[in-house]
């Protein structure tokens, strides 16, 4: 199908992005456009206008500094997923970056997109939760930083303003104890997941502490599985398993059940990565 | 100060191209349709199939996925550019040769795909081959053939370069 009309504007600055989705209250922001040009090609979506943010300055950029990782909203996964400072201060969402989508895929998609679209199968949001990282947004009043956790409300929904625009996430940067794991399972790859896990846990030699899990592709959001982070942190992976107190609805991909089965498979995965020493 | 229809110009295949477009023209639309180059496939549109595939600014994407107005000053090259300039001669023939295709429909997208991986890595895997070309839907070879064909470019590439 194609789009229903709409208006088109490229901004230059955020204040006149914030402007303009004060005047028009059904305008989208377009960033990658690798989700939302889809829902309009399908008219699943049908704003009235479209707000290129993709020439606003100081939202591309990736950066260590007060010991944490700060990368720009328009920042394409492309980029993160050859980028030095995310290899070695943000691992997770290195390792998560090859299996969004695929090449032509990632060479426009940005991660500050993917984040504020907070599609419940999307990595990146989980890869969040896991690390306790942050979003800024600027909006009306200004700019605020909003944590992951109070960050994603529902399905495709935030806590992002009508407003707002999302600017950076920030994650801690990882220290030499860092762990961190990563699995999906999907039936192509870069295919959205029927059930991902993203984790992050401070090492020594097996022994695990403060194990964080984010499940996704179970719910209407990226969720934690805090039973199965304390066994895990015991060193107790059967018991983690067992513990995974996750209720997954049917889906188009499978069903509650089988979803639940496979995020015990994905957890003993991911138990085994979080275990392994950095080299 | 928006428009439903705005100028665009851009470096089409090597040519300077202004045109009129509705914003919401997707860009394999726009070239398919006012600059006649019907080489990048309308597929799925909603980014799945890999039909449309295209390059804007030396980086493949999916031509239904990016709006024409996106691409003022953008350089876009399609099949019609990489094959007219002998870019990708030897992916042609070794699809032809290994029965790479059947209907045709995703080999575009396909070949640029590939060249894009072969640029960028020029002795990959089978795996990473798969992987590369995973977001690109062949309902006709059974992929088999395709990664043969590409393996065999990238093989003989090397060989020449040594």
């Amino acid at each position: 199908m194609k789009p229903a009309p709409f208006a088109y504007k490229k901004v230059r600055t955020l204040d006149e992005a914030v402007a303009l989705l004060g005047e028009h209250k059904d305008a989208r922001l377009l960033a990658g456009g690798q989700s939302l040009i889809a829902t309009l090609n399908m008219r699943l979506s049908q704003p009235s206008l479209l707000i290129d943010i993709n020439g606003i300055g100081g939202l591309g950029g990736i950066a260590h500094k007060n010991g944490k990782v700060e990368i720009g909203a328009l920042v394409r996964h492309a980029q993160a997923e050859g980028n030095e400072l995310i290899a070695k201060y943000a691992p997770l969402i290195a390792r998560a970056m090859p299996h969004i989508g695929h090449p032509a895929i990632r060479n426009r998609g940005t991660l500050g997109g993917s984040i504020a679209f907070a599609d419940p199968a999307a990595e990146l949001p989980a890869c969040l939760l896991a690390l306790d990282g942050e979003i800024d947004a600027s909006g009306p009043k200004g700019k605020r930083t909003i944590r992951a956790q109070d960050f994603f409300k529902g399905l495709f929904e935030t806590a992002l303003g009508p407003q707002e625009v999302l600017t950076a996430i920030r994650v801690p940067a990882a220290g030499k104890d860092m762990r961190t794991g990563f699995a999906e399972l999907a039936r192509r790859h870069g295919d959205y997941a029927i059930v991902g896990l993203a984790a992050s846990a401070r090492g020594d030699g097996k022994k695990l502490s403060d194990v964080r899990l984010a499940y996704f592709g179970v719910g209407a959001t990226a969720v934690r599985a805090r039973k199965a982070e304390s066994a895990l942190a015991k060193g107790d992976i059967d018991g983690a398993v067992a513990g995974i107190e996750l209720d997954p609805l049917d889906d188009v991909q499978a069903t509650g059940p089988v979803k639940k089965h496979l995020a015990g498979v994905l957890l003993r995965r991911v138990a085994r990565q979080l275990m392994e020493p950095v080299s | 100060m928006t428009d439903t229809a705005l100028d665009i110009s851009l470096t089409v295949n090597g040519e300077r191209i202004a045109e009129r477009v509705d914003a919401r023209t997707t860009l394999v639309d726009f070239l398919r349709e006012s600059l006649a180059l019907t080489g990048s496939h309308v597929g799925c549109e909603h980014g799945v199939c890999g039909a449309c595939t295209v390059r804007v600014n030396g980086e493949i994407v999916r031509g239904c996925l990016m709006l024409a107005a996106q691409c003022d000053g953008a350089t876009v090259e399609t099949i019609e550019g990489l094959s007219d300039a002998g870019e990708v001669a030897d992916l042609q023939t070794a699809f032809e040769q290994r029965n790479a295709l059947q209907c045709g429909f995703c080999t575009p997208g396909m070949v640029l795909t590939a060249q894009d991986l072969l640029k960028r890595n020029g002795t990959p895997t089978r795996d990473e081959i798969r992987e590369h070309i995973s977001g690109n839907y062949c309902r006709c070879t059974g992929y088999q053939a395709i990664v043969d064909a590409v393996e065999s470019v990238a093989q003989t590439r090397a060989g020449g370069k040594t």
